[in-house]
């Protein structure tokens, strides 16, 4: 069966009335901006993803690949960007097989656009699309409801006046590679600094004729300064209170056991930060 | 004449018809502002060396309606306090009624010699001080004033002061600050001007207005509640009040709407 | 919530056995309140009291200002309260919270004022709990924490809930980030969760003994309170305000926080 799955729909109807709440959903109240220049586009986001007014994660992405040359900036609610985005760059790929063409940014727009607008706004997913095809470079927003715009410079999210104001006091027409960089991340930064749902780094997302080039943590001016003191217990402070010991001969009954040697730190995806 | 003393000095019902009570509840209790009815949007401030620089633009709105088109909402306190209102007009005219009241008792009850003009006036600070408790108060008997007020001047040692009171009473203070939609969109460019303290002291007369002039553009770009006429007041040590109040936005740039098409895929 | 026994009225919209909650008349009333957010906290030494509070005012996702300070001297001399030997934080509803302190201010002056000496931070305290009982059905909007020293000299901490009832405590943090800086308070000051090892087995093992820690220690902990906190609550930041109370006075210090 393709698409949501509406099963416990009435049950979480008849739950909300009774005043249970909605579970929350983690949200990127956000700053995200994008931005024409002579011979392609940029497009750039904060990195604070939010749940109330708790930071859920200090360095998430919200740029979005969609196809080599075309990527997208989200705002909203985090899972709606997320699963919105690869869905439209999954059915974009098959089309383009299909068609054996470059996809355009139009067709992603309006893929966007038409998949938001049958959900009525309930997907929460505010976009700005960028890329370049063979017909030029685009920019575009998508809101939640299906609604779209066409503009030479675009704003959104939570932050999305204070990066505007930016916007509105620097653009000018015909800039270079550049000088579109540097407005996209001071307006960002305008967001981070003045808007309290965003924060942490700068992405940024360089798209021209030949390549996108994703600009990661561009600018990080949020850096944590070192702690005063050490956090580090001595070993035995917790309280044991009881012990079992499961030796590595009895587990393997049930599982594969697969030694990792110490060398092999490579292997684990991304290191936490824990006090040294 | 009626024989029931109740019905003297009233319309008489046999003639006019029996007074709707819905009107004027006789039992005491009073109809408070619960929404503002006629408002105007954002005012905008910043520091600077010698000053504060303060604007607003000239509109009050009806709803979405831009219903007046030329109404001040800046206004001259005495010759180093200026005060900057937002939201409700009829809550701003009744507090200039009520700021007339105190500067003519000040003028009168104040015992300092004629020409120490620095000790007999108000200064910003004191003004800040008495809005906040006028606002305070009225917003504690759940009958407010539906306003959010910039006090600029220069405070008892003569240098800038700046700061907000709201409906709540709320107060705070910064080398920059902006009301309402300006809140949003000006702070942000105020801010990049003059992040802190120790920029107030680099900053020119120049520059202020200059930025100010800018925040004034954006907001009338972007705030729908907005017109392009507006005031400006610069409050500068030992210099009169310069008030203007018919300022016309200069220099707008809509050269970029040519080159769009549609929302879409038109492309003609 | 909508009343959820009333009899269902007919309505347009497919109906359930149950009411919805946008039923009925909905009233916008005017709201006296707001919350400024931030975050304060007080932990009291042996010959000293500490508080802390960021400096950040919010309204939304707003900054109001960078800097709006959060702790008050109390009782003092003159605008800059010279020589006061009380400190009041309040976090909340800062027009509630101005208003509290200046109350409390006025109080405390004017025992100096009729009775020729300084006023005891526990009558001091018990005072800051009727005003706030005071108003019992309209009540400050504020969490409060007071603190000074005690007529033995040792550092003497209350805190409040927004209708005045109070307790003497070695800490306590209050404000949005609370929930994130309390529990840490809990085991780095009173080492709750801290067992001393190898001095026992299991329900046997001994609890780590709280003894009152140094000021530079707790100075630390303050800083790494706000820092921390500044980093996982968007309302906190900005600034740190930092008010040391000892037998020679009032000693305050600023220093940034992040201000993202």
């Amino acid at each position: 069966m393709p698409g949501f799955d509406f099963s416990n729909h009435n049950r979480n109807v008849a739950l909300h009335a009774q005043g249970v709440p909605l579970p929350k959903a983690t949200s990127t109240g956000t700053t995200i901006v994008g931005c024409l220049y002579d011979g392609g586009v940029v497009i750039a986001a904060d990195t604070r993803a939010t749940s109330g007014p708790i930071v859920a994660d200090k360095n998430c992405e919200k740029l979005h690949y969609i196809s080599p040359q075309i990527w997208c900036a989200g705002a909203g609610t985090a899972a709606d960007t997320e699963f919105t985005t690869a869905l439209i760059s999954s059915n974009l790929e098959l089309h383009s097989l299909s068609t054996g063409r470059k996809p355009r940014v139009v067709t992603c727009m309006t893929m966007l656009k038409q998949h938001l607008f049958r959900y009525q706004g309930h997907i929460g997913a505010y976009l700005v699309v960028a890329g370049v095809d063979p017909t030029g470079a685009h920019l575009f927003t998508v809101h939640a409801h299906g609604s779209t715009d066409k503009l030479p410079y675009v704003t959104m999210g939570s932050g999305s006046l204070a990066a505007m104001s930016v916007f509105e006091t620097q653009w000018k027409p015909g800039m270079t590679r550049d000088e579109a960089v540097k407005l996209a991340s001071d307006a960002i930064q305008a967001g981070i600094f003045n808007d309290l749902g965003s924060g942490s780094n700068v992405d940024v997302c360089v798209i021209t004729n030949e390549k996108a080039t994703l600009m990661r943590n561009y600018i990080k001016p949020n850096v944590r300064e070192q702690k005063e003191r050490n956090y580090r217990f001595p070993r035995g402070t917790t309280a044991v209170l009881n012990e079992k010991v499961i030796t590595k001969e009895d587990l393997s009954k049930y599982i594969t056991v697969h030694e990792i040697r110490d060398d092999d730190q490579g292997q684990a995806a991304e290191q936490m930060d824990v006090d040294s | 004449m009626n024989h029931f003393p109740h019905g003297w000095g009233r319309p008489r019902d046999d003639v006019y018809g029996a007074y709707n009570h819905a009107y004027l509840q006789p039992d005491g209790s009073k109809q408070h502002t619960q929404s503002p009815i006629v408002t105007g949007t954002s005012v905008i401030a910043v520091k600077f060396k010698d000053g504060v620089v303060i604007a607003a633009d000239n509109l009050a709105s009806y709803g979405s309606l831009a219903r007046f088109t030329d109404v001040k909402r800046l206004r001259r306190f005495n010759s180093r306090v200026v005060l900057g209102f937002g939201g409700d007009v009829s809550d701003m005219q009744h507090l200039d009624r009520l700021l007339s009241t105190l500067s003519i008792r000040e003028d009168y009850s104040s015992t300092a010699s004629e020409s120490d003009n620095a000790a007999r006036e108000l200064n910003a600070r004191n003004l800040h001080t008495y809005l906040a408790k006028v606002m305070y108060k009225r917003r504690s008997e759940f009958n407010p004033l539906w306003n959010a007020i910039l006090v600029v001047g220069l405070d008892g040692e003569s240098q800038p002061f700046l700061a907000t009171v709201d409906l709540l009473g709320t107060t705070f203070s910064a080398p920059t600050l902006a009301t309402g939609f300006g809140a949003h969109l000006a702070q942000p460019i105020l801010r990049r001007a003059v992040p802190d303290e120790a920029a107030v002291a680099e900053m020119t007369r120049e520059k202020a207005v200059g930025v100010v002039r800018e925040c004034m553009k954006v907001l009338f770009y972007r705030d729908a509640r907005s017109i392009d006429k507006y005031s400006m007041a610069v409050v500068e040590k030992e210099k009169e009040v310069e008030l203007v109040e018919d300022e016309q936005l200069e220099q707008q740039s809509w050269a970029f709407a040519e080159g769009i098409k549609g929302y879409g895929t038109q492309t003609v | 919530m909508a009343s959820v026994f009333s009899a269902s009225i007919p309505q347009e919209a497919p109906g359930y056995s149950f009411n919805h909650l946008s039923s009925g008349t909905r009233e916008h009333a005017f709201n006296p309140y707001t919350d400024n957010g931030g975050s304060t906290l007080g932990i009291s030494g042996a010959d000293f009291t500490i508080f802390a509070g960021d400096t950040r005012s919010t309204s939304g996702y707003n900054i109001n200002t960078r800097y709006a300070p959060k702790l008050f001297k109390i009782g003092g001399e003159g605008p800059s309260n010279e020589n006061a030997r009380i400190v009041l934080s309040v976090v909340g509803f800062a027009a509630d919270g101005n208003a509290l302190k200046e109350r409390l201010d006025t109080v405390v002056k004017m025992y100096k004022y009729q009775h020729g000496k300084p006023m005891t931070v526990a009558a001091c305290a018990q005072r800051l709990s009727h005003i706030l009982y005071s108003k019992r059905f309209f009540p400050y909007y504020v969490h409060a924490i007071l603190g000074g020293l005690d007529e033995d000299g040792k550092g003497a901490l209350y805190s409040y809930d927004p209708v005045g009832s109070y307790e003497r405590e070695q800490c306590r943090a209050a404000g949005s980030a609370s929930s994130l800086i309390m529990p840490f308070l809990d085991n780095q000051v009173n080492f709750k969760n801290q067992y001393v090892p190898g001095s026992g087995v299991g329900h046997a093992l001994e609890q780590r003994v709280p003894e009152p820690l140094p000021r530079k220690d707790v100075e630390q902990l303050v800083k790494d309170a706000f820092t921390s906190a500044t980093e996982r609550q968007i309302e906190v930041g900005d600034g740190l305000q930092m008010m040391t109370i000892t037998k020679d006075g009032i000693e305050e210090v600023y220093s940034p926080l992040k201000k993202d």
